[in-house]
């Protein structure tokens, strides 16, 4: 009897160890096949688009030629585009961060401010493409402009830079903000000369998330009206304009083989782009945790 | 209303006596980053104003049931039919498959990452998943068309050129870090002692990650799931790309169908004028949209609140 459990138990307990050791080895396969497909996309987008890029594909405009064809328009279009979005949410998000921390921090308005802020953040991209030409498009009459686009991405990504805003300006020690209360300085005085240097690499750091998300957003734009083929950069903020995304999706939809090899050149310079910058707010902000540290 | 209740500080403009001008200016001050608090309310109002407003004029022509209940959608069509269930059908089916994906496979990775996983693997391999993420989705989009879809058509040669199934595979693999990276937070803060009590009873490794881990974190598993439902319904230039634009009343993955972000997007590249039927058939399928998005972030958020096992 007592020799028959013991059996039985050890049977039980290496049929447990197997399993473990296979569930083991199924988690790391998932991780394995997660980080794969990341490899398999760069690798292919790297064959498939790295011959393709010189300086005349980035100096050229759109062409109906493949071979001719380059991303300038789309290029400077992007960068107009995601200056105003970044400037704009960024003033508003600091701004809206600022008021929800340190003016009203445990109010009914708060909490419902936070709430809707959340779920902002949820809302499918291209329902602001919408909002967008409603409101700055047609009411606002600024046209399918540079501006209107900007805008639009950035009440996209406000969420993302109030998110980290508030984040940041949370993590500020309350004595650094009693200690200037008591020399007698006003609220926006301690905002101004404590909090907000004090907070600047998160917010920082946030306002590159947003930028970085902003730069890739296609649908928005389309469906705020942005342009798909456009022989001309933008000459000043009314004008129309496109961008990277937008170039990118042009090109893959089109059957010559020559202008999806274009798309890839041009999905590597997004890419890069995106690493530059996601590179930089990681610099940027260990620079600035080592100088106030 | 009280601009600085219930804050830390002097109240506004107090304790420097006669200082009027600075008094002024405080208030302005936070009066100014009160507006701009109030804007982000102001959009969320303006959205569902904006989406409304068109879609009622729709509503005006065509009756909402049509809208609601029909399975044939061709307002683009000289012989036109409303019917949304057409486009609810290919968001569906998209969403639904992207989650077969999404979800073990984050899950898992999930587990790994917290339970398994030394920091020395951890700290790298968790901010290069989240990198899947940041990956613009037009990039996804030209990675579906022409990289999954020719390898499927191999497989099997049912498969139409633009398909559900090539794109729902690499939506996937986009919200895949979503769910790994949130369910993960929710594993790694279930406390310690949790684990210890179990492997004092002689638990395995694989026993105390699915019967004590993952059950204490459900609450914040569920909610990353919902709020990937809710990514992969919203989701547009990966389907616009891959799976067409034919509002195919249907749930074969194999054949092209059309989203309900697809079809905004077809609209709004084409010259249908604005103010035209068509053109607010796009308001009326984003009220939608966004209604069940909200639907979604909103119980993602309840679940969290509510059932959330509280630990000391």
């Amino acid at each position: 009897m007592v020799v028959s459990s013991q059996t039985e138990f050890l049977r039980k307990r290496a049929r447990r160890k197997w399993l473990g050791r296979a569930f083991h080895g199924l988690c790391l396969l998932s991780v394995v096949i997660a980080l794969g497909m990341l490899a398999v996309l760069l690798v292919y987008l790297m064959v498939q688009g790295i011959t393709r890029i010189d300086w005349s594909f980035l100096t050229s405009f759109a062409s109906r030629h493949p071979e001719q064809a380059g991303i300038k328009a789309a290029l400077f279009g992007s960068i107009y585009v995601v200056i105003i979005a970044g400037v704009t949410a960024f003033v508003l998000g600091v701004a809206t961060a600022l008021y929800l921390e340190e003016y009203s921090a445990r109010s009914k308005f708060a909490k419902i401010a936070k709430i809707n802020i959340s779920n902002l953040a949820g809302v499918p991209s291209i329902v602001y493409g919408l909002l967008g030409l409603q409101i700055f498009v047609h009411s606002l009459q600024l046209g399918k402009s540079v501006l209107a686009g900007g805008f639009t991405l950035a009440l996209l990504v406000l969420p993302i830079v109030i998110v980290a805003a508030m984040e940041a300006v949370r993590s500020v020690p309350p004595s650094l903000r009693e200690g200037s209360y008591a020399l007698g300085a006003t609220r926006w005085q301690v905002i101004w000369h404590m909090v907000i240097p004090q907070a600047f690499p998160g917010i920082l750091t946030g306002v590159i998330l947003a930028v970085s998300r902003a730069i890739g957003e296609t649908a928005p734009l389309i469906a705020m009206g942005a342009l798909t083929f456009v022989p001309f950069t933008p000459d000043g903020p009314l004008s129309r304009f496109t961008v990277l995304p937008i170039q990118i999706f042009n090109w893959t939809s089109r059957p010559q083989p020559g202008f999806q090899e274009a798309a890839a050149a041009g999905i590597i310079v997004l890419l890069v782009v995106l690493l530059v910058m996601n590179a930089g707010a990681v610099i940027l902000r260990n620079r600035f945790q080592n100088k106030w540290e | 209303m009280s601009l600085a209740r219930n804050s830390v500080g002097p109240a506004l403009g107090q304790g420097t006596p006669g200082a009027w001008k600075k008094n002024i200016s405080e208030r302005a001050i936070a009066l100014v980053l009160l507006l701009s608090t109030m804007l982000s309310i102001l959009v969320t109002a303006g959205i569902i104003f904006v989406l409304l407003f068109e879609a009622l004029k729709f509503f005006g022509e065509i009756s909402f049931w049509e809208f609601i209940s029909g399975t044939r959608w061709t307002p683009l069509f000289s012989s036109k039919h409303f019917g949304v269930l057409a486009l609810v059908a290919g968001t569906t089916l998209t969403a639904v498959l992207a989650m077969v994906v999404a979800l073990p496979l984050g899950l898992l990775s999930a587990i790994y990452l917290s339970e398994y996983a030394p920091d020395k693997v951890r700290k790298p391999v968790k901010p290069i998943l989240e990198v899947l993420a940041g990956i613009p989705t037009v990039v996804y989009g030209y990675f579906a068309l022409l990289f999954v879809t020719p390898i499927l058509r191999q497989i099997s040669g049912d498969i139409s050129v633009f398909n559900a199934l090539s794109a729902s595979i690499v939506m996937g693999i986009m919200i895949l870090p979503m769910v790994s990276s949130l369910s993960e937070d929710a594993m790694r803060s279930v406390p310690r002692t949790l684990r210890e009590g179990a492997y004092a009873l002689g638990s395995t490794k694989l026993e105390v990650s699915t019967l004590v881990v993952v059950p204490a974190a459900l609450s914040g598993i569920v909610s990353a799931f919902i709020l990937a439902v809710s990514r992969a319904i919203g989701e547009t230039m990966i389907v616009t790309i891959a799976a067409g634009q034919n509002p195919n009343f249907t749930l074969n993955p194999f054949v092209p169908i059309e989203t309900m972000t697809a079809y905004i997007v077809q609209v709004s590249m084409g010259d249908t004028p604005a103010g035209s039927i068509e053109f607010e058939t796009i308001f009326a399928v984003a009220l939608l949209l966004f209604a069940i998005t909200l639907a979604m972030n909103l119980l993602s958020q309840y679940v969290v609140s509510r059932f959330r096992e509280e630990y000391e």
